[in-house]
């Protein structure tokens, strides 16, 4: 499994976020960045959701899950490598 | 006496929505320079680059080389006798054939040039493209050369719809039908002549790269570039610099396959497998050429050392994630531009001062009587 695009993405604080290989840009909301940040971060399933309680006001349930369709979207977009998986 | 500045003529003055490179290179020229005196060498009196005095100093209009190239010259060496014309950056395809052919005598006239050999320029053509690709080891789509409408009936049996039709120097129609393929056909036949290049359609993200080869096989610098917008012709508007090191090594496999003189724009499609396609190579800067240099790389200033005998220094840093976005304006023009370049072919901006050595200028600054 590897992170190494997201680890050569350029992120602004404000969610805005380049792909120097392929040029194509982003937008995340601030869950979003946090998650994007965490994931760079070698951060752990739990690790993550633990990050998100501690800045927004969720449920660890729904976070869960949102955090997954996340992943499964950077996937999409050729940001995390196809075998990654996020324990 | 005041020496005179380095001149430079750039051609390629059309600025539409399909713009050729000269504003592009003469706006490289421009940017951390010698205060060299820079001509726009128009094909059209209208030519947009004509009017943008802020940007490109003197114009002179010329024809067409393929009229006469005797007239070229002639013509040429008239122009060096008004500015100094000391070295020439031609940019469009069209025309690069006539100065391959007069390269000699254009040095024999004191005017440099960096240009490919006839067979450099013949071997990056379309329609040779599948042998460049083939020893370059870079993958072309597959490319069918065809010289009467007539071959197009039977052109599926090797091409499946739909297909591009693409004219010998510019100009791409994807059709999907045998009618449009027809029209695609005598259009561009019409416009540039035969061979017309058939090529299988290719789905994916355009990417570019603009370079100058060493014409020893070694690049000299070179930027990618992603198109971010393109106009209904197919054209990039906007862009933005990345880094991707696949991309660079499939110009270098060019220059080192070709040998490569001078500048050049490499076209590819990157497939979603994440395979390179070749569409095409320019022989030339491209219109986007001041992306480059605005990203920290002047391939053009670049290209003008090593025409004048120089050996710059290989360029490698560019800052990544450099954007254009082209625009229209409406330039202003005085009158005096207009009938200058109707009635006599050129416009003189420059202040007599700095050119000593030549006519005094209609332009010249004339004090109230």
């Amino acid at each position: 499994m590897s992170t190494a695009a997201l680890q050569n993405l350029a992120i602004s604080d404000s969610g805005f976020i380049f792909d120097p290989t392929s040029g194509a840009t982003f937008t995340l909301n601030p869950t979003g960045l946090t998650v994007l940040l965490a994931l760079r971060d070698g951060l752990s399933l739990s690790g993550i959701v633990a990050r998100l309680s501690e800045r927004f006001e969720l449920l660890a349930g729904d976070a869960r899950e949102d955090v997954l369709d996340f992943v499964q979207m950077l996937r999409q977009h050729g940001l995390l490598q196809g075998d990654f998986t996020l324990t | 006496m005041k020496k005179r500045p380095l001149s430079i003529g750039v051609t390629g003055m059309n600025a539409t929505d399909n713009p050729a490179p000269g504003v592009g290179v003469i706006r490289s020229l421009a940017e951390g320079g010698g205060g060299e005196r820079l001509v726009g060498l128009a094909y059209d009196a209208l030519d947009p680059g004509v009017y943008a005095g802020d940007t490109v100093r003197d114009v002179f209009l010329l024809p067409y080389p393929s009229s006469s190239l005797e007239a070229y010259l002639d013509r040429l060496e008239y122009i060096k006798s008004r500015v100094g014309l000391d070295v020439i950056v031609p940019t469009l395809d069209a025309e690069l054939p006539a100065f391959i052919a007069i390269e000699d005598r254009l040095r024999a006239m004191g005017i440099a040039t960096l240009l490919p050999t006839r067979a450099q320029f013949d071997l990056r053509s379309k329609a040779n493209l599948a042998e460049l690709g083939r020893r370059a080891e870079v993958n072309v789509p597959k490319t069918v050369v065809v010289n009467t409408a007539a071959d197009l009936a039977t052109v599926h049996e090797k091409i499946a719809y739909p297909f591009w039709v693409k004219g010998v120097f510019y100009g791409a129609v994807l059709v999907h039908t045998l009618d449009e393929a027809y029209a695609a056909f005598h259009k561009a036949a019409a416009a540039w002549g035969a061979p017309i290049i058939i090529q299988s359609g290719v789905s994916g993200e355009e990417l570019n790269v603009v370079g100058v080869g060493d014409g020893e096989g070694g690049l000299l610098g070179a930027v990618p570039m992603k198109k971010l917008l393109l106009t209904d012709k197919g054209k990039g508007w906007a862009g933005v610099t990345i880094r991707d090191a696949e991309l660079l090594s499939v110009a270098e496999r060019f220059v080192k396959a070709t040998g490569w003189r001078g500048a050049f724009e490499v076209e590819v499609i990157r497939e979603r497998s994440g395979q390179y396609q070749l569409l095409e190579i320019n022989p030339r800067f491209p219109a986007w050429v001041h992306l480059a240099t605005a990203a920290g790389m002047n391939l053009p200033r670049a290209a003008v050392e090593m025409a004048r005998g120089a050996k710059p220094a290989p360029l490698r840093d560019y800052a990544v994630g450099t954007v254009f976005v082209r625009i229209s304006i409406d330039q202003i023009a005085g009158l005096g531009d207009l009938e200058r370049i109707l009635t006599s072919g050129e416009i003189l901006r420059a202040s007599p001062s700095l050119a000593p050595a030549f006519a005094e200028s209609d332009d010249a600054p004339r004090s109230a009587a």
